[in-house]
């Protein structure tokens, strides 16, 4: 049956590829960013950029949260895991994310407590379970994950609990895009806009992106056919002139967004008034902070955090692929001295990040292109 | 973490109201509604799964595909159903 399922998808997909190639006008390049790494995921595991003309290229976004944690907070993390009686709780995916003083990993070898944690609310069972100490949460995500992370704390403070806070690197995608619609490095076409954290904040957050910077954005599900539609759509906007938001995944994606959701974030977070992103520098109203009325539950405000500033190692291009001026295997470490065991940069550690996206699924297909070419010019 | 994993809910805890026991892949675990307050799920509903809290329903159609599309991406989703399992947020201690 799934044979069967991937085969008609393959029809549909190369159906779509012809509509897409017949929108473009002979002549014009086009490139649109995909924000999200869950989308990159779904380029490079199903080889989409084969399915689309030369003339459009998707270029890779820095929705990765993981990936544009500047080293600088990773090592206040784990100076906070190192103070006494603390124990410091994290998500899997940060704990081999380097810092100025190695990872999470590298701490936790050297004698620190710092626990995975799948959810928010299982960093606070180990509150509730170890009185005598300390926990923190390493609170990291986007729109999606911010509204788990007020939750958590909204339950705490219901509970009393009073030996629990989180060290909050709460980053917001859509400020990220105006930096980059800002940034004079890149000539975009338009955006598939993300699945996840539209299902949280709707679609009216990115209707700057059309009315002010005259670009279309389409948001997109996660499955390749979603992909080749949002393509479609955002080319057939241009076509008729049209700069608008569009929701290709209704079927998830509330216009409206989840307002309980924004709700909770708004009652425990505020926006801090800058916050530095790996490879995109200091963006203003990028991030959030905890409220003062929750400072008891703010490890900022409990401990002292030495906030030095870290410069990413010399040879890491990790900021020209968040900002998708480089490809990952245009960067000179890529696949050499950068890989998902031994990372040098963020991209390459995340699930999500483009560097490992494409390290694990898109390097195969394109040797295959190029193995093709290197026969054909040989002929 | 950035995934969402579809699940079925099978019962909301009558003792924790802001709890359902969903059934992921054939494993039931605890998993936070409190995000749902303003259409909240039934049993047979099926929600997307997001660090432990569900973030919206959706319908079966949908979470076959958003399975799929886990499925295809192999070591990430292996990760983090590993971690789903090793979550225990309704035991109280």
């Amino acid at each position: 049956m799934r044979f069967v399922d991937e085969y008609r998808d393959a029809e549909k997909a190369r159906a779509l590829a012809a509509k897409i190639a017949a929108l473009c006008e002979p002549g014009r390049h086009y490139k649109f960013m995909e924000v999200c790494g869950g989308h990159t995921h779904t380029i490079y595991k199903h080889g989409l950029e084969d399915y689309l003309p030369e003339s459009v290229s998707l270029v890779h976004g820095p929705g990765c949260p993981v990936c544009v944690i500047p080293m600088g907070r990773v090592d206040d993390a784990i100076a906070l895991a190192e103070q006494p009686d603390v124990i410091m709780t994290s998500f899997g995916d940060m704990m081999r994310v380097p810092g100025g003083r190695g990872s999470f990993f590298d701490s936790s070898a050297a004698g620190t407590d710092i626990r995975m944690v799948y959810s928010p609310l299982d960093a606070l069972k180990v509150a509730r379970q170890n009185p005598d100490k300390h926990v923190i949460f390493m609170a990291i995500g986007m729109e999606t994950t911010a509204p788990s992370t007020a939750m958590t704390v909204l339950r705490a403070a219901a509970e009393g609990i009073e030996n629990f806070s989180i060290f909050c690197n709460h980053v917001m995608i859509v400020p990220a895009i105006k930096a980059i619609l800002d940034s004079p490095d890149l000539r975009l076409d338009g955006f598939i806009g993300p699945g996840h954290v539209s299902t949280v904040i709707g679609c009216r957050p990115y209707e700057f992106i059309a009315s002010e910077y005259g670009k279309p954005i389409v948001t997109a599900g996660f499955e390749p056919l979603d992909i080749l539609q949002s393509v479609y759509m955002l080319l057939q906007q241009l076509a008729e002139g049209r700069c608008e938001v569009e929701n290709q995944y209704s079927r998830v994606v509330p216009w409206q967004g989840n307002t309980v959701a924004l709700r909770a974030v708004g009652e425990v977070m505020e926006l801090r008034p800058f916050f530095e992103w790996r490879g995109l520098g200091f963006i203003s109203h990028s991030a959030l902070q905890v409220r003062e009325r929750y400072a008891a539950f703010d490890a900022e405000r409990r401990f002292a955090i030495p906030g030095v500033r870290v410069a990413d190692p010399k040879a890491c291009q990790c900021g020209e692929v968040l900002k998708g001026v480089l490809k990952p295997w245009e960067c000179k470490v890529f696949g050499t001295a950068c890989t998902p065991e031994m990372p040098i940069g963020t991209c390459m550690v995340s699930s999500e990040g483009a560097c490992a996206a494409y390290y694990n699924f898109g390097r195969f297909s394109r040797q295959r292109v190029r193995e093709v070419t290197i026969e054909a010019s040989r002929a | 973490m950035c995934l969402g994993i579809p699940g079925e809910v099978i019962e909301i805890l009558p003792d924790q109201p802001d709890l359902a026991r969903v059934d992921v892949s054939g494993v039931k675990r605890a998993i936070n509604i409190g995000l749902l307050t303003d259409d909240p799920p039934v049993p047979g509903d099926w929600i997307l799964i997001h660090v432990g809290f569900a973030l919206s329903k959706i319908d079966e159609q949908e979470a076959k595909a958003a399975m799929d599309f886990l499925i295809s991406i192999g070591q990430a989703y292996e990760d983090e159903i590993a971690a789903l399992l090793e979550s225990r947020i309704d035991e109280r201690q």
